[in-house]
């Protein structure tokens, strides 16, 4: 742990690396299981942790961050335990979820006190590093309340980067911003992945993550479901079959004519009319209407019935 | 001053509940002056005024708004995760805090009772009277500041003890003074200062021995549960 502080006093903290473990980790709250089972290793550069709202991200991010204790399994930090164990934040920054910021300072004020409680050689000097980093230096000098949610979060950022940490945990830091204020945090995430630092943010939004990060972890009701590169997962997600409800003059016929089809792997008739499991989204959307033509049938109503995030999700969890 | 302590001073004098501190003090104040003024007899006005107000009520109450604000406010808005992830020992984070609770209470409380007090009596009661709500400052704030890590709902629970444990149990049950702070700052003034104006329910050196077995214990208990301190689960 020497070794690092003197590193990070010369201002080159990423020679050194961290490793965050997570070994059979489990989080329940009474009869109601947040987390279940979930084992990761994270290294350094840009990692998503992917989940539907109510996954379990938050949960397993606090466990991460020794804020709260797994019910079972241990979560490490170069070997070391992060609960009950405050030195663990010589190399760990946190930025969570809760827009929580003590509006009464000013950015530079509220970076300068991080750096203090830190006890860095020169506070002022990584409060000044930190808040370039984030290019907030024109607004430094103002009141963090006066800020739009986008800056406090670059603020926050700031206050948790100003002692250069190995490993940077962010709870949905995309929330509440603007496009141009998303793509500059991206931009940021990406370089310090790129300078070896190791970077996790949770969201529940599939293209942020696209944006980002070549590594995901997917959660799934307090499991992870995948991990691993984010284009196989895509592809897995793209490649699910496709449920549409159909409503047509003679759903019977048509699911005679579509059942033929090579796109559609399966078909149901019910009196709530024709459901239809295509296995490619592109190939049925274009021959439905030929068929539909070339039987005398009029369609007349067409709904994609999965396209939620969360039936993506829970279609990754059977997978 | 440490910057724990800076930015609970600032976060203290920022919020607006910082405001409810002035009125009661100012009371106090206000009634011992019109009291001698209107030439009442201080044994007539001194017992309800020093003891009935200060003591029973602008000293629990202040420590309670100074005591729950250090830390509680902090753990309600969310700000306490900046300063718990720092590499920081927790008693690092808890002795300023508590520091700041104390002294601010003590300030508050010590310098209206004082002019109180040198009203009633003498120069010596107000001093005495200051000195002793000074070791009950620091009793209290150690309790609250306790409480606000051990409950979701300090200010209800310390309200529960300073009103039905010390006001009404304490005046029914003479046993629950044991366990009374306001009772201690009584028998500690009285000692440094026997007037007969206050009449103390437990000895003094019961009073001095859980003084400080309050401000140590709950101080203790108060680093232990910052150590183990956890976020709430994912509620969306």
């Amino acid at each position: 742990m020497t070794t690092i502080s003197a590193d990070q006093a010369a201002g080159t903290p990423t020679a050194v690396t961290s490793t965050l473990d997570l070994a059979g980790v489990s989080r329940w709250y009474g009869n109601v299981v947040a987390v279940n089972d979930v084992s990761m290793s994270l290294g350094p550069g840009v990692t998503g942790l992917l989940g539907p709202n109510g996954a379990g991200k938050t949960t397993l991010l606090h466990m991460m961050a020794g804020f709260l204790a797994p019910s079972r399994g241990a979560v490490s930090l170069d070997g070391r335990p992060t609960w009950r164990n405050p030195d663990v934040y010589r190399r760990l920054g946190l930025v969570s979820e809760r827009e929580a910021v003590h509006t009464f300072l000013t950015a530079y004020e509220f970076v300068l006190a991080s750096a203090k409680l830190h006890r860095l050689p020169d506070p002022a000097g990584a409060a000044r590093r930190a808040i370039a980093l984030v290019e907030m230096e024109a607004a430094q000098d103002r009141r963090i309340g006066t800020y739009s949610k986008g800056m406090r979060q670059r603020a926050r950022v700031a206050a948790a980067l100003v002692h250069e940490p190995q490993v940077l945990l962010l709870d949905e830091p995309f929330n509440g911003m603007d496009p141009r204020q998303r793509l500059h945090m991206m931009e940021l995430l990406h370089r310090l992945g790129d300078a070896g630092r190791t970077i996790l943010f949770s969201s529940h939004i599939l293209e942020e993550v696209e944006q980002v990060s070549g590594t995901v972890q997917v959660m799934v009701a307090g499991r992870l479901a995948a991990s691993g590169d984010f284009r196989t997962i895509r592809r897995l997600m793209t490649n699910r079959p496709h449920v549409f409800t159909v409503h047509s003059t003679d759903d019977r016929a048509l699911a005679v004519a579509l059942i033929a089809e090579a796109s559609v792997t399966g078909v149901e008739l019910d009196r709530a009319g024709l459901t239809v499991r295509a296995g490619d989204y592109g190939a049925f959307t274009r021959v439905l209407p030929k068929i539909a033509l070339r039987e005398g049938v009029r369609v007349r109503q067409l709904v994609p019935q999965d396209e939620s995030l969360e039936s993506v999700f829970s279609y990754l969890v059977e997978a | 001053m440490s910057t724990v302590s800076w930015i609970t001073v600032r976060g203290l004098f920022g919020r607006r509940r910082f405001l409810l501190l002035l009125p009661l003090p100012v009371v106090l104040v206000l009634l011992a002056v019109l009291s001698r003024s209107l030439g009442v007899d201080p044994g007539e006005w001194g017992p309800p005024v020093l003891v009935g107000l200060g003591l029973a009520v602008v000293l629990p109450v202040v420590a309670l708004i100074v005591g729950t604000g250090v830390l509680g406010a902090e753990i309600d808005d969310g700000t306490i995760v900046h300063i718990l992830t720092k590499p920081l020992p927790r008693w690092q984070i808890v002795l300023p805090k508590l520091a700041v609770a104390a002294g601010v209470t003590a300030v508050t409380v010590a310098v209206p009772l004082f002019v109180a007090g040198m009203l009633a009596d003498s120069v010596r009661l107000g001093l005495s009277l200051a000195a002793a709500s000074a070791v009950g400052a620091l009793a209290y704030s150690a309790l609250f500041l306790a409480l606000s890590l051990l409950t979701r709902r300090p200010v209800l629970l310390g309200l529960v003890y300073v009103l039905i444990w010390e006001g009404l149990l304490g005046t029914v049950v003479s046993g629950t003074k044991v366990l009374s702070i306001q009772q201690y700052v009584i028998a500690l003034a009285d000692r440094l200062a026997p007037t007969g104006l206050l009449q103390g329910g437990v000895s003094v050196p019961v009073a001095a021995v859980m003084s400080a077995l309050i401000s140590v214990g709950f101080t203790v208990l108060a680093i232990d549960r910052l150590r183990s301190f956890s976020m709430a689960g994912e509620t969306s």
